[in-house]
């Protein structure tokens, strides 16, 4: 028996509080699962700072990942196969697709890869392809099989169907993190029917498509993903966490580059102060590794770095306020103005963010050839879209798309020197003045 | 502050405006690709290299009332048209110039096609491999476009050409 179709003596299962259980027969993923790097995942959490809101939301990537994977063997197990449509060669392709599509994840990975302009769908590609443990793994499947797998997660892969399943606008992956980050947030939203979802999906052509009848289990999570949206993903307090650690990466990398002598030395982001960073020293990097820079750097002599730091670790977090660009961006300059005048930097301490830097989209049916909408199948064969039928989802397709938060450390504008200044500073942000 | 927004606006003003949401995508990501300091996140779609990112700014420029959008009928379909209101320029103008001023670069891109740029970006998507192995993707991912080998070759002319205006 090859690698490729070598089964477990007997079956393994994780227990799990979305899909009750997962199931793993087939010995490279087991091998899989147990490498290095995907053990890594379990110390990345799947919601970065979300649990300074949601206390709950501490599960990892590791388990999200899991997640996709027990999705899509489902659906290629039980609800494609044996379908003329789908070609069960592509079975091993695209379960190791869905395990290792976040395996590039870096610690708080949205605000990490901001700072540093890196890109983690191009660390698991080099997970995938360079000198790793789970190379090896799927390496042994065959010499090409690693790069098969890269091509799935990069969506440039010639099966177009076997990319569906893992990105497209109705995915495992969206499926699972929905139903997780719901569970472990406590939000009684991101709830859908999946069970109806995985029964109704078929293969066809290039690509995934619902039947028409389960057109309402569809319409559900979508109205799931736009709830969790503005309930969970874009909520404001998350964000000004997440401002606070860009934040300080921003100014740990500026002090490290202007030859401030830390007390404790950034030795693990050196290499991406200065872009010389290797796989290795990518994969040395985990959340602990980082909070403990922020602990340490409570105690550093730079006030700054100082004071953000005490500020995420004991989530003293700045206050907001809406703020239309459109209309405020002036005054926006007058603030900065202000804030400098106030001896507070603005360039740490006055920040605007809107949910578009955010990496979630919303249902769109009509790009211009740009991404492949839902499509239902009809009885009669024929394609529709999915908004041309639903009215529930031709409500809030692309509606309402951003929002817009002006984010600020409330208490310093009270306290101290210079009252008048911060006086003015916190009319304009409170009586309306922005 | 607002920087990204400010470079989008300047680059859809020294182009004179685009017309087609698919070239506005194509022509971002290859002045990105040649150094152009865009900071929207691209990935790999069904047509080529495509930025949700950009999509969302776009859309946010829209209501601001920095760019106008209008639809263009083109018989059998229809194009989105983007163009740079005087509220735009003013708002470019006070957040700061955001990117190198290269209008030759922009002219460039504009005067091709949607399916040209496609072509174009899908390739530079592939850069990291060998020509070879480019063009073998390209033709994998795209088969059904049937990109000829003469169009090929203008498009690695056309990002030659690009690149000799050293637009970073």
């Amino acid at each position: 028996m090859s690698y490729a179709t070598q089964k477990l003596a007997e079956e393994k299962v994780f227990k799990d509080p979305v899909h009750r259980y997962i199931h793993v027969r087939d010995q490279v993923i087991w091998d899989l699962v147990n490498s290095k790097e995907f053990q890594r995942l379990r110390r990345i959490k799947q919601l970065g700072t979300s649990y300074l809101v949601f206390h709950g939301a501490e599960h990892s990537r590791f388990s999200h990942s899991l997640g996709v994977y027990e999705i899509v063997r489902r659906i290629s197990d039980d609800v494609f196969h044996g379908r003329p449509e789908w070609d069960e060669s592509e079975r091993l392709t695209v379960l190791c697709a869905a395990l290792l599509h976040d395996l590039g994840h870096g610690p708080f990975s949205h605000s990490f890869e901001k700072v540093f302009n890196v890109d983690h769908e191009e660390f698991t590609r080099a997970i995938l392809t360079g000198d790793t443990e789970v190379n090896g793994i799927l390496s042994k499947v065959s010499a090409d099989f690693p790069a098969h797998v890269a091509e799935v997660i990069a969506k440039t892969y010639s099966n177009k169907q076997v990319v569906s399943l893992i990105s497209s606008q109705i995915d495992a992956d969206r499926m699972d993190y929905l139903q997780r980050d719901a569970y472990y947030t406590g939000v009684s939203y991101g709830h859908f029917d999946m069970e109806r979802i995985l029964r109704v999906m078929r293969p066809l052509d290039d690509q995934v498509v619902i039947k028409s009848s389960g057109m309402h289990a569809v319409e559900d999570y979508i109205m799931s993903r736009y709830q969790m949206y503005w309930q969970v993903y874009f909520h404001p307090v998350a964000r000004s966490a997440e401002v606070i650690l860009r934040k300080i990466l921003q100014r740990a990398k500026e002090l490290s580059e202007s030859g401030y002598e830390f007390q404790q030395p950034p030795t693990h982001f050196l290499a991406f102060f200065d872009r010389s960073f290797t796989l290795a020293d990518y994969l040395a990097l985990d959340e602990g590794v980082l909070m403990t820079y922020f602990q340490l750097w409570i105690n550093e002599r730079d006030p700054v770095l100082a004071d953000l730091c005490d500020r995420f670790v004991n989530r003293r977090l700045f206050q907001y306020v809406d703020f239309d660009p459109g209309t405020d961006y002036k005054k926006l300059g007058e603030l900065s103005a202000l804030f400098k005048k106030a001896g507070i930097d603005p360039e740490y301490y006055l920040i605007d963010d809107s949910t578009s830097d955010l990496p979630y989209d919303f249902y769109r049916p009509g790009e211009e050839e740009e991404r492949l909408p839902i499509q239902l199948l009809m009885p009669n064969g024929d394609i529709k879209e999915l908004s041309r039928l639903s009215q529930i989802v031709d409500a809030i397709s692309g509606k309402r798309r951003t929002d817009y938060k002006l984010y600020f450390p409330a208490e310093l504008l009270i306290d101290g020197k210079k009252k008048a200044i911060k006086q003015q500073i916190l009319e304009m942000l409170r009586e309306g003045g922005i | 502050m607002l920087q990204e927004h400010a470079r989008i606006v300047d680059f859809i003003a020294t182009a004179e405006g685009v017309t087609g949401r698919k070239k506005l995508q194509k022509m971002v990501y290859i002045m990105k690709k040649l150094n152009v300091p865009f900071k929207e996140k691209y990935e790999f779609h069904i047509y080529g290299p495509y930025s949700e990112e950009l999509t969302a700014r776009i859309e946010e420029l829209c209501d601001m009332g920095f760019l106008s959008e209008s639809l263009e009928d083109k018989g059998s379909y229809v194009q989105y048209k983007y163009a740079v209101t005087d509220e735009g320029m003013e708002f470019c103008n006070a957040v700061g110039a955001s990117i190198p001023k290269n209008p030759e670069a922009a002219a460039l891109l504009n005067a091709k096609s949607a399916r040209f740029l496609e072509l174009a970006s899908t390739l530079l998507y592939f850069g990291h491999l060998e020509r070879g192995k480019q063009i073998a993707k390209l033709h994998s991912v795209k088969g059904k476009l049937n990109f000829t080998e003469t169009e090929v070759e203008e498009a690695y002319r056309f990002l030659d050409e690009l690149e000799q205006l050293k637009l970073s």
